[in-house]
């Protein structure tokens, strides 16, 4: 490494009597100062190579995105019409068609598994926030991380075995459900993190206005942080909008319309999979629209939630 | 339990007179306070019952292969014959793939992001990349069939075979199909590149400006900062990013079944198909037919739910430790 030559440089000891003679350099230093001089040279040029490097790698991380959403746009585009969002879809080989039911079919899920997981998420994040430091908190959080990372397949052989054999069929609720579960950790997380940034002058206020505690979390603190929860759960939302594993085995999909809860039911991202690995050309294109549309649901609820936190984050200077 | 309160039961306690003389808030904060518990509750239960399900479905398979079941690569359904090995090395060897791809490029990412991007680029360029976690699985193994695939058949996997050394390894071998664990490799490249950037960002925002003046202060340049003191700070907890993308490199279902070929085989060459734990289950499950079938698959469910809970874990512990010294 004679990147450290300065380093090095600047340990060599320096004698008490080198003060007055400054002027004049002994041997050893002029030594370590050519050193210096022709490694410095080097040393600028590994900064800026590094720098490059770095920059290219910025570059290369986003190309895929970039790739991607092209060729969605490219290749799906052709297929969106109206049909597309009012048609179920045609029997293979047939032209035509659309994925109405299944983007139905993702908004009950969706629904559903809001109902389930939201409530969960966002209570266990406020016992979190209040009772920081105590061993029952700090378990919760970090199985709560545990479960995040869950892989999504395993959590539908879980609703499986737990739901749809029991009740010996795929329903969508057990689907809800499943992709609920995957909710929960994530709402979890934002609802504590955004709840711990009220600041504590507030609810002292409201303590000492004669409020019951239970009134001051719920009416003061929960609403002052529900722009911030509410980001949270588009986040959550728009995670579990695309999840295709956990379907596969509990609500099954469904070629039909189909919005109740203990049936079948079919859903966006099951479609696109089930069209992607089909032989048919049609059918492929269709695909491409809905991982389009998909995509767009996706990136929407992304967008609104980034901007709801921007704009709470420019008001949070006061 | 009203230890576990403690905190704020304090503050109560400094106006218990008037908290005693409004009887009905009294009973409202106890009820509050369970209510909430029981809702924290629910994430354990959930992972109990994760953990009991999955393993009593599993525990048929367990008990008829032993551990054999973890090594054996005979997977026969109609003769009740079952070993997960080659989905267990496929998972391993994609997982590695991914990870080897992904890692410089997503800390050279994460580097230029903390120390040298100009703040107008800050923002949109951590916008994409993390854009890149928004996108599904599904779309993912869309564009992986359609466009990566064929690009790898036609391009990538000639120059590889064809490079002097590299090449005849035995790792390029082979007539290139297409569905092969290179392929699932890159796309699981991409997906985990998000999460190990946002978390060594996080971590590199997180080391003490004392230490990067420091560096400076002794005449470093500003990668000699970053490589001799700001890298080096925040080691563990880039090394907990990059294990939290393993995690999700690990379970990652949709785009790996897509692309892996879904073979039962343990191959050399990264041109062969290959399975992994998470792509068998999603593969097979719908069409399982004996019991024993679906019990080998709720087996390899439970390998993949206790890899991936240590992984996280370890994870979770290794990023944790750093931001508790950041902060202290």
């Amino acid at each position: 490494m004679t990147a450290r030559g300065p380093a090095g440089g600047v340990t060599l000891p320096p004698k008490p009597s080198d003060r007055g003679r400054k002027a004049r350099p002994s041997g050893v230093q002029r030594a370590a100062a050519e050193r210096t001089r022709t490694t410095i040279g080097r040393r600028r040029v590994v900064n800026v190579v590094m720098i490059g490097v770095t920059f290219v790698a910025a570059i290369l991380a986003t190309l895929p995105l970039i790739f991607i959403l092209g060729h969605l746009i490219k290749a799906g585009a052709s297929s969106i019409n109206p049909a597309f969002f009012t048609e179920i879809p045609k029997p293979p080989g047939e032209t035509g068609g659309g994925m109405a039911n299944a983007m139905v079919g993702t908004l009950v899920l969706i629904l559903a598994a809001s109902g389930f997981g939201l409530p969960i998420g966002i209570g266990a994040g406020l016992y979190l926030a209040e009772n920081r430091g105590t061993v029952i908190a700090n378990g919760v959080r970090f199985l709560s991380d545990v479960l995040n990372g869950l892989p999504s397949i395993v959590m539908g052989i879980f609703a499986w075995q737990f739901l749809v054999k029991p009740m010996g069929k795929f329903t969508a609720l057990a689907g809800g459900i499943a992709l609920g579960a995957m909710m929960i950790p994530l709402v979890t997380r934002t609802t504590e993190e955004m709840i711990m940034i009220v600041p504590v002058s507030l609810r002292e206020a409201a303590l000492a206005l004669g409020y019951s505690r239970w009134r001051t979390s719920l009416v003061v603190v929960l609403r002052t942080a529900l722009p911030g929860i509410v980001t949270g759960a588009l986040v959550a939302v728009s995670r579990i909008a695309g999840e295709t594993a956990p379907l596969l085995f509990t609500v099954l999909g469904n070629q039909f319309w189909s919005t109740s809860l203990r049936e079948p039911i079919a859903a966006l991202p099951l479609q696109i999979f089930s069209f992607a690995i089909s032989p048919y050309d049609e059918q492929h294109s269709l695909a491409w629209a809905g991982a389009l549309v998909l995509i767009g649901i996706v990136l929407v609820i992304s967008l609104a939630a980034r901007f709801a936190t921007r704009s709470r984050f420019g008001r949070g200077g006061d | 339990m009203s230890e576990a309160a403690r905190p704020l039961v304090t503050a109560r306690q400094d106006d218990s007179g008037i908290a005693a003389a409004i009887e009905g808030s009294a009973i409202g904060d106890s009820v509050y306070r369970w209510l909430t518990m029981a809702f924290a509750l629910c994430i354990p239960v959930l992972l109990l019952f994760i953990a009991i399900e999955v393993g009593v479905a599993a525990w048929p398979a367990l008990k008829t292969f032993g551990f054999g079941f973890l090594f054996s690569s005979d997977w026969d359904p109609p003769h009740n014959v079952f070993g997960a090995a080659p989905a267990i090395y496929g998972t391993i060897i994609s997982s590695i793939i991914a990870l080897v791809i992904a890692t410089p490029l997503a800390l050279g990412v994460a580097i230029f992001l903390s120390e040298f991007a100009p703040s107008w680029l800050r923002q949109p360029v951590a916008f994409f990349v993390d854009l890149l976690a928004a996108i599904p699985s599904v779309v993912y193994g869309l564009w992986g069939i359609f466009v990566l695939q064929p690009i790898l058949r036609e391009h990538v996997m000639p120059f590889l075979s064809g490079l002097p050394v590299i090449g005849q390894s035995g790792l390029f071998e082979g007539p290139a199909y297409g569905p092969s664990m290179l392929g699932a490799g890159l796309i699981l490249a991409i997906m985990v590149l998000p999460f190990i950037s946002a978390v060594s960002r996080e971590v590199l925002m997180a080391v003490p400006r004392s230490q990067r003046e420091a560096a400076l202060a002794l005449g470093a340049t500003k990668w000699e900062m970053i490589a001799d003191a700001v890298v080096p700070y925040a080691r563990s907890g880039i090394i907990g990013g990059v294990i939290l993308g393993l995690g999700r490199a690990l379970g990652e279902t949709m785009a790996v079944t897509m692309l892996i070929g879904n073979v039962h085989k343990i191959s050399a060459s990264l041109f062969a198909p290959g399975y992994t734990m998470a792509s068998l289950i999603a593969n097979e499950f719908a069409e399982a037919t004996g019991d024993l079938h679906i019990s080998a698959l709720m087996a390899v469910g439970a390998v993949l739910f206790l890899v991936t809970l240590v992984v996280n874990a370890l994870a979770r512990w290794l990023v944790w430790r750093v931001s508790r010294e950041a902060r202290s």
